[in-house]
């Protein structure tokens, strides 16, 4: 297939004025950078609502006098009530899943990169991408207005299980406005997410500039692309999902509500409904979701180890590229691995059991494809590279905790214990967080023209990779006795002797929370006041380096883009950008 | 420098990990039920095989960034290519994982492919925000019919029964906490009056959700006498944290004394 012209599908003026420039832009890196920077509030948000939730489960009785301020109901005095526990715990993984993790690594560096990475001059659709960011933004505004309502956030948990999240205030605080406010936002978020799938998907196909076969795309571009296809599919479930829950709450219906419910003494008007197709249903988004959240740091850190080891990745585009097609595809066959203990028919554990122990193979190919691509490399340790090995090291720890959920015999003690919070925050949590940051670092210089401070940069990798592990690993450790999760409190007897390790827990989370904001402070005083960045500070191959930093409106500058080689010629010192008709040096 | 100081990290948190995992620093409590021993097993088959590829994939990890950081010279591939790479994931963690599957699905057919005993005794669970209810059948082995618009905490009827014109629920007990013989088959039916809630017993080695509008039936023998506790492991609302009871595995003469205690006080 040949793509057409770049310049003809998405020729548009540069835009003039404030607004049209800045606020509501077309241009694809504007609303590449006010992706990344709702992620960067929103992951702030989280954090501090983290903070908020481990201070407490160390210190019960603990004031924080700023909650009080902010939720006199949920923390009168400062003393943080079980339901406003349960609120922040909700919130935390929704917008950490969501408008983090969901946003920043393909919505924030695809849309800047994505175009450029292929040689186009913007998105194939720029208004549409316009609309996907206003319309996330309108979806974040929801979920943050839950905190303001009368009675408060949701607190059923990021999953919203029915029949707690659908029947209504009757099932106590948390279950009033704030629960429909979720169900809009996160179907909002679906719509935008939808656009922005489309819009990625036609830009890989059809905008790819002359020369730039699938086989060249740089391996960013490929995650983004297969990402892409997943999220279509998979948020095209949850978006009817948020609505019939919705309308359960609010329209009389019973999709996910059975018949004979008494919930405070009084029986509830309706009957037929199902909890576990709500589970399915959700499931069958939430599995593919963690995937859609880690395929664009797999892409990531493909993209920038060869810069880093100066050759390319061990197999070429080609065995990473498959790999990360094969989790692509098994992410939608695993979701029932969710539900062991659901009440679903043990046959069905079974059936679900078996590949999601296979996605092990992708995923472990992954794994040697960029650990043995640093055999007799020539690696320089830039943060991005700190990064990208850190992702790597915690991947493989999430990973090895797969093993005993993906077995319905082994989930069946561990399920709902803290073993299954450290897992999840190392794989789809912090090695997504890690790999972005390794692209906020790499990139940094190309969205805002400057360099950030290599020291601080370093400063900022150490204390959070060892922080991570003090506050992740330990809750894996803390699961093996059985500590269960989502206690607002540890009032049972075997939870209570693990009151010390939540301490722990709770003063490296504080601590890895605080090494955050080293980052925070780097970026913004880099931003204005860092050196100024070269066009290819890090002797770079690949489209985005072969223009100004930053890139100008059409990208390019009105030169025509012809590619020659792949994304990874890299010999050593010696490198061969994409566009340059020199000879090839690593044969890709 | 960098990858050196790296390296040695990853080692340190690797043999931290390893260690505190097979001291069992934090591990499972005594096992009390008779399937209990085949999940044991299989954690720990699980514990040697991922914990094998997690020190392995960290200390070559670590290895790589100690040997080969800024050396100068043309960098080289490993010999082969990702070819034996590939072949080695499908081969090993392949058979890793058929094994795994083999073993595992004996345990789990254990708990749940093998029909609870005949002999089994039935008690019935009703999980609600945020307390379990326990219901025996009384002497003539029936349980009363449940009638939802009859459920009242304020009048204690936790399960809705109609004693006055249903003979099979005049003598159920109803009880606040589980009691039961050891070494007995038991047969529980677990239902939910409101939300999703959960059934754990870490010393039992069971967790079963409770979910609206299903009868999930659960079927153990505890081998130890003892008090233990149940907690609730599905979010439920605000008490969640505080739902627990306990359960006491009693012998069979304990057993029918509390039980003939319980039915006095109904």
């Amino acid at each position: 297939m040949e793509p057409m012209s770049a310049h003809a599908a998405t020729h548009h003026a540069p835009p003039q004025g404030f607004i049209r420039k800045y606020v509501f832009s077309v241009d694809h890196k504007i609303i590449g950078i006010q992706y990344t920077t709702l992620s960067l509030v929103a992951a702030f948000i989280g954090m501090a609502l983290s903070w908020a939730m481990r201070i407490h489960l160390g210190w019960p009785d603990a004031h924080i006098p700023l909650l009080s301020m902010f939720s006199p109901n949920g923390a009168p005095g400062g003393l943080m009530t079980p339901e406003y526990y349960l609120s922040l715990m909700t919130m935390h993984g929704t917008i950490m899943a969501f408008f983090v993790l969901t946003a920043a690594p393909m919505a924030g560096f695809g849309n800047f990169m994505l175009p450029i990475q292929v040689g186009a001059a913007d998105m194939a659709f720029p208004r549409l991408n316009m609309a996907s960011f206003w319309v996330t933004f309108v979806g974040f505004v929801l979920a943050c207005a839950t905190f303001f309502i009368p009675d408060g956030p949701p607190l059923s948990g990021w999953t919203a299980y029915a029949p707690l999240s659908a029947v209504g205030t009757v099932a106590g605080p948390g279950q009033g406005w704030g629960q429909n406010f979720w169900g809009l936002s996160i179907a909002v978020f679906c719509v935008a997410s939808l656009l922005g799938a489309l819009n990625f998907i036609v830009t890989t196909l059809d905008l790819r500039t002359k020369g730039m076969t699938l086989s060249r795309l740089p391996l960013s571009t490929w995650a983004w692309f297969i990402n892409a296809w997943v999220s279509l599919l998979a948020f095209a479930v949850l978006l009817p999902t948020c609505l019939l829950l919705v309308l359960d709450r609010l329209g009389g219906t019973s999709f996910f509500i059975p018949a004979g419910l008494v919930i405070n003494d009084q029986l509830q008007p309706h009957s037929g409904g199902s909890p576990l197709l709500f589970q399915h249903l959700f499931w069958f988004f939430g599995h593919p979701e963690v995937y859609i959240i880690i395929l664009p740091a797999f892409g990531i850190v493909s993209h920038i180890l060869p810069t880093f080891i100066r050759k390319p990745l061990v197999g070429g585009w080609k065995a990473i590229t498959y790999a990360m097609i094969a989790v692509g595809t098994l992410s939608f066959v695993v979701w029932g691995h969710h539900m062991f203990v659901s009440g679903m028919s043990p046959f069905m554990a079974m059936v679900f059991s078996v590949p999601t122990l296979f996605i092990t193979i992708p995923s472990v190919i992954a794994v040697l494809i960029w650990t043995f691509s640093l055999y007799r490399a020539n690696m320089r340790f830039d943060t991005p590279m700190l990064f990208s090995l850190g992702f790597i090291s915690l991947f493989i720890s999430g990973g090895i905790g797969g093993f005993f959920l993906a077995q319905p015999s082994t989930d069946s003690y561990l399920h709902a214990t803290s073993f299954v919070v450290g897992h999840f925050h190392f794989t789809m949590g912090l090695s997504a967080i890690f790999a972005a940051f390794a692209g906020f670092y790499y990139w940094f210089p190309k969205m805002w023209g400057r360099m950030m401070n290599e020291t601080l940069g370093k400063v900022h990798f150490w204390l959070s990779f060892v922080l991570v592990y003090c506050v992740f690993m330990t809750m894996h450790l803390t699961g093996f006795a059985g500590a269960v999760r989502r206690y607002s409190a540890f009032v049972d007897d075997f939870m209570v002797p693990l009151i010390p390790t939540q301490r722990f827990i709770s003063v490296a989370a504080l601590l890895l929370g605080a090494a955050q904001f080293i980052f925070l402070f780097n970026a913004i005083w880099s931003r204005f006041q860092g050196p100024k960045a070269p066009d290819n500070p890090w002797g770079a191959t690949t489209l985005e380096w072969d223009t100004t930093s930053p890139p100008p409106f059409d990208n390019f500058g009105g030169r025509q883009i012809t590619v020659y080689h792949g994304p990874m010629e890299y010999d050593g010192e010696a490198s061969v950008m994409q566009t340059s008709p020199e000879v090839s040096v690593a044969g890709t | 420098m960098a990858g050196k100081i790296f390296a040695l990290i990853v080692v340190l948190i690797t043999l931290t990990t390893a260690y505190c995992v097979m001291a069992h620093v934090w591990w499972m409590p005594v096992d009390i039920s008779v399937h209990g021993p085949k999940i044991d097993h299989q954690i720990e088959e699980t514990v040697l095989v991922a914990g094998l590829l997690f020190i392995a994939g960290q200390l070559v990890l670590a290895a790589f960034a100690f040997l080969y950081g800024g050396v100068g010279g043309r960098p080289k591939q490993i010999p082969g290519g990702a070819k034996p790479l590939i072949i080695f994931a499908f081969l090993l963690v392949g058979t890793e994982i058929l094994a795994l599957s083999f073993i595992g699905s004996k345990a789990w057919g254990a708990v749940y492919f093998e029909a609870p005993d005949p002999a089994s005794m039935r008690v019935d669970i009703q999980a609600g925000q945020f307390a379990f209810y326990f219901r025996f059948p009384g002497p003539d082995g029936k349980f009363g019919s449940i009638h939802p618009d009859l459920i009242n905490e304020g009048n204690q009827n936790y399960f809705g029964l109609d004693p006055d014109h249903d003979p099979d629920a005049k003598d159920d007990i109803v009880t606040a906490e589980l009691a039961i013989p050891v070494n007995k088959p038991i047969l529980l039916m677990l239902h939910s009056k409101d939300v999703g809630h959960s059934f754990y017993v870490r010393e039992l080695r069971v967790q079963q959700d409770f979910v609206p509008g299903l009868n999930i039936p659960i079927h153990f023998t505890a081998t130890q006498t003892g008090r233990f506790e149940i907690v609730c492991t599905q979010l439920c609302g605000l008490g969640h944290y505080n739902m627990k009871a306990y359960l006491s595995v009693l012998s069979q003469g304990d057993f029918d004394d509390w039980l003939k205690k319980q039915a006095a006080a109904q």
